[in-house]
């Protein structure tokens, strides 16, 4: 078996590089949309306010997107090297769609980035605009398909373990594309960095007009982000994540140890609001419930169950059981594989073989696992559920307050009265939000997920590569140092550009929003 | 209709191809921004020749740099086993790749962004370093890769890897790590020499016949040393099952010191292949002196597709040779993904690929024209 350590070094610095990718990523989503609309209005009305806060906006985005193509790379790479079993594993279908990212996304951003930059005095008003769209567009392609690729890790649909070449096999295409739970969360990720992009201007503008510089840019970037943050809240909210969690038994388990459910109750079941999950007693403390509204949001109904922990462990348990056959059969046709009658046991089984391999953890071979071996890998399922719980509150809680910061600005710029300046502040002080709401996000996805890297497929502790302890460390440090010069680099300059604002600032003849700040 | 393209064999075959066309495209387009990287503390002393350097690479440097991305993922969805077994035993190698790549886009986009020397100093080391060690390193993959690389599976198909990072720096991977640095540095040279205008494009047009040279020289040698037999070599020795399944543990494979020569000696059209990786940098070279830019990267460019496609055709049908376990060796018939994956990926490239060829050389046209220090001067947006 695998060392324990590396398992948990490889998933240490699994979730430094991706988490410090995604510092990046849902803010270039968010900008270069935000970055076209301007340039749309400057090229429909060419007025050229709008072009300059399209190039001022541009050069921040510029810096962010060097650091999110700089940590993307390593992203690319990581699987083969840290998870090579996984890759091995999985590749015949996970790969695709990263492949596709590559040519359909990757190509188009890259390309076009260069020409938004050095295309200024080479290309037309409208040919511009065009690239300026194609590279928000390419953006979001590659959003879409590499939440297909983790989509499938949530709920692997579509393949089936080929015992002759020991990994799982595509069997259904359009499945894996057409994955209900990936087009959940697209629409979620992708909101959630639009309200990533529509913060980062609210709150620049808003420090802007509160010191009284750059105004005729910064009021009319404060309409844009209120007006399109409030939307990209909204639709954050509205379509949730957690649509996708009534799918899979392990989805469940997730959405189980966000609310710390541990007992299923009858339909529609209550909302834990807040309470004090405790892992060795198996119970919430000082649980707070609200009736009804947990089944509401879970199932989008009143009459579904929703399973409680007990439940599904009860479960995982069966599934096992139901595994170590398929095992069993596979290691026949390891030895033989023209053994019929061990393919034929194989393909009935085969679909709980992954259960069976939650035993490697505790016996090497899971034909020999022991009663209590069974039962506590069947308690595995459960991830740590106070962890999952409290991050899932805190992005929640993020979510709402974004919302009501955006639906406040949106209320004074609508109005003919100054603004007062609480509401520059309120702006300000809440650029951090959105960032700390998608990283907690992707820890509850991610850590929710475990003991699982693809769901009721591979466990995690059986995916990475045979690496010795000493490469990991090597590489945690240097991916440690080189991302904290980077980040400090990168803040600085984003501070220095923000100091010096936009190279020129015309002012419009007519103004078109009446948003002044009260001094 | 055109069934046949779709079963198994020719899929795989198709791939291997595909997988060459990657390698060749990623390094004819980002090889000169690597090369250019290499050149930059020696063709420009100045910042503003060192501004005039970056901005010929510039605005396109990141759309060069997606074939190499796209190469990582190609090679996961069509060769899974090959992604699994070379990243993982490359490891601390392709963290060193990884490290200098992470250093160019921050380099190209914040190096302009403070006035002082020495913030521009340490940025121009970084690109170097960027271009630097990347050419180097997958040079040393390929000569390790010719030799064959300790590794084998377990019977669940588990790579495990049996070497080091001090194993892969032997004297004939860092031989064919100094091809692969000699043939960037003429690249970048021809593309400098072809977009840089001044004293930044004289300097390369002086430095880039010296490079076509040495990277006409010791890849001639490289071939010395393949004849006699120095890198060794691998065949199959069990009969070859060209649409079975992708399982690495079912053929047997001898070391043989001659076999990389075999499908010259079976075709010796192939031969072809090899003369002009010869022969093309020396014309590269020749090009430089007449000064005929244009021509000097076109070159440039068919001889770093000949050098590339030269490994490929001599090793083929082995993709990663083992050399503690010839027998669990990657090869284009039991290395691959499925037979749906490896076609729908086909269908995705088959769509993609055009369209990318087309629209990045609509980039390059709109780009078209020198670089001076004028534009520098005249630019806000220049690097």
């Amino acid at each position: 078996m695998t060392d324990p350590l590396l398992v948990e070094l490889s998933r240490l610095q699994f979730a430094l590089t991706a988490m410090y990718h995604f510092l990046f990523v849902p803010l270039t989503l968010g900008l270069s949309i935000m970055i076209a609309m301007m340039e749309t209005v400057y090229v429909m009305t060419e007025r050229t306010i709008w072009r300059d806060m399209t190039k001022f906006w541009g050069v921040l985005f510029g810096i962010n997107f060097a650091l999110g193509v700089a940590t993307g790379i390593t992203m690319e790479f990581q699987f083969g090297m840290n998870w090579a079993f996984y890759s091995h594993y999985v590749g015949d279908v996970f790969g695709a769609p990263l492949a596709i990212e590559g040519l359909m996304a990757f190509f188009l951003e890259a390309t076009f980035v260069g020409l938004f930059f050095f295309g200024w005095d080479k290309l037309s008003a409208r040919a511009h605009l065009a690239v300026t769209w194609l590279v928000a567009l390419a953006t979001n392609f590659s959003a879409l398909w590499i939440l297909i690729a983790n989509a499938w890790m949530q709920n692997p649909v579509g393949a089936a373990f080929n015992p002759d070449t020991m990994r799982m096999e595509v069997t259904d295409f359009i499945a894996v594309l057409f994955n209900p739970v990936a087009q959940a969360k697209f629409v979620h990720t992708v909101s959630a960095g639009y309200v990533c992009g529509a913060t980062f201007v609210l709150g620049i503008s808003a420090f802007y007009m509160l010191r009284g510089r750059h105004i005729e840019l910064a009021k009319r970037s404060f309409v844009i982000a209120a007006a399109f943050g409030t939307a990209s809240a909204l639709s954050v909210i509205v379509l949730g994540d957690e649509s996708g969690y009534e799918i899979t038994d392990n989805q469940k388990m997730k959405l189980a140890a966000m609310e710390a459910m541990w007992e299923t109750e009858p339909a529609p079941a209550s909302f834990t609001a807040i309470g004090i999950p405790d892992m060795q007693d198996k119970t919430t403390h000082f649980a707070i419930r609200i009736p009804w509204v947990m089944g509401l949001i879970g199932t989008r109904s009143i009459d579904k169950q929703i399973p409680g922990i007990f439940e599904l462990v009860e479960r995982a348990e069966k599934r096992i059981r139901n595994g170590v056959p398929a095992y069993d059969a596979l290691e026949q046709l390891k030895a033989d594989h023209g053994n019929a009658a061990a393919r034929a046991r194989f393909d009935a089984t085969s679909a709980d073989l992954g259960y069976a391999l939650l035993l490697k953890r505790y016996v090497a071979d899971p034909r020999q696992a022991t009663e209590e071996q069974i039962k506590q890998a069947a308690w595995d399922t459960v991830p740590t559920v106070p962890a999952i719980f409290f991050t899932f509150r805190i992005m929640v809680a993020c979510g709402f307050l974004l919302l009501a910061v955006f639906l406040t600005s949106l209320w004074y710029t609508m109005r003919e009265t100054p603004a007062p300046r609480w509401l520059f502040r309120m702006a300000l002080f809440a650029m951090p939000l959105p960032w700390i709401a998608v990283e907690v996000g992707w820890f509850v996805a991610e850590f929710g997920r475990q003991p699982w890297v693809i769901e009721g497929v591979l466990p995690t502790f059986l995916a990475t590569s045979q690496l010795g302890i000493s490469d990991l460390i090597i590489t945690i440090l240097g991916f440690t140092l080189a991302y904290g010069t980077l980040a400090v680099i990168e803040v600085r300059l984003m501070l220095a550009a923000i100091a010096k604002g936009p190279a020129s600032e015309h002012v419009a003849t007519s103004g078109s929003a009446t948003l002044v700040p009260a001094q | 209709m055109i069934e046949f393209l779709f079963d198994y064999t020719t899929l795989r075959l198709i791939w291997w191809v595909l997988l060459g066309v990657l390698l060749i495209g990623f390094a004819v387009t980002d090889g000169f921004d690597m090369g250019v990287g290499i050149l930059l503390p020696f063709v420009a002393k100045t910042d503003i020749e060192r501004r005039v350097a970056i901005n010929t690479v510039g605005p396109v440097w990141e759309g060069n740099q997606v074939w190499f991305i796209l190469g990582g993922g190609a090679i996961f969805a069509a060769w899974p086993a090959l992604y699994a077994m070379s990243f993982s035993g490359f490891y601390l190698a392709m963290f060193l790749v990884l490290f200098a790549l992470i250093l160019r886009p921050v380099g190209f986009k914040y190096r302009s962004k403070r006035d002082s020397q020495r913030w521009r100093n340490n940025w121009d080391w970084a690109l170097f370093i960027g271009g630097a060690v990347p050419a180097l390193i997958f040079g040393v993959a390929v000569g390790n890769v010719l030799q064959g690389v300790p590794f084998h599976f377990t019977d669940d198909l588990r790579p495990i890897y049996e070497g080091n990072l001090f194993g892969l720096l032997n004297p004939l991977a860092i031989f064919c790590g100094l091809v692969s640095v000699a043939m960037l540095v003429m690249h970048g040279a021809a593309w400098l020499a072809f977009k840089a205008d001044g004293v930044v494009g004289e300097r390369a047009a002086a430095i880039g016949p010296k490079a076509a040279l040495l990277a006409a020289v010791l890849f001639a040698l490289g071939g010395v040393f393949i004849s006699l037999g120095w890198f060794g070599g691998y065949e199959v020795t069990s009969p070859i099952v060209w649409d079975g399944p992708s399982n690495p543990l079912r053929k047997t494979v001898a070391a043989n010191a001659g076999a990389w020569l075999h499908n010259f000696q079976n075709m010796p059209l192939l031969w072809l292949v090899p003369l002009l990786g010869v022969l093309l940098p020396l014309a590269a070279a020749a090009g430089f002196r007449a000064r005929k830019a244009g021509l000097t990267f076109f070159a440039s460019q068919l001889s770093i597709a000949c050098i590339i496609a030269t490994v490929g055709l001599a090793m083929f049908p082995m993709i990663l040779p083992s050399s503690t376990n010839p027998g669990h060796s990657l090869a284009v018939f039991d290395a691959s993904s499925s037979r749906a994956t490896l076609r729908n990926m086909l269908f995705a490239t088959a769509i993609f690929l055009p369209l990318i060829l087309l629209y990045t050389a609509w980039v390059y046209r709109v780009l078209w024209g020198k670089v001076s220090e004028k534009d520098i001067h005249d630019a806000d947006h220049a690097y």
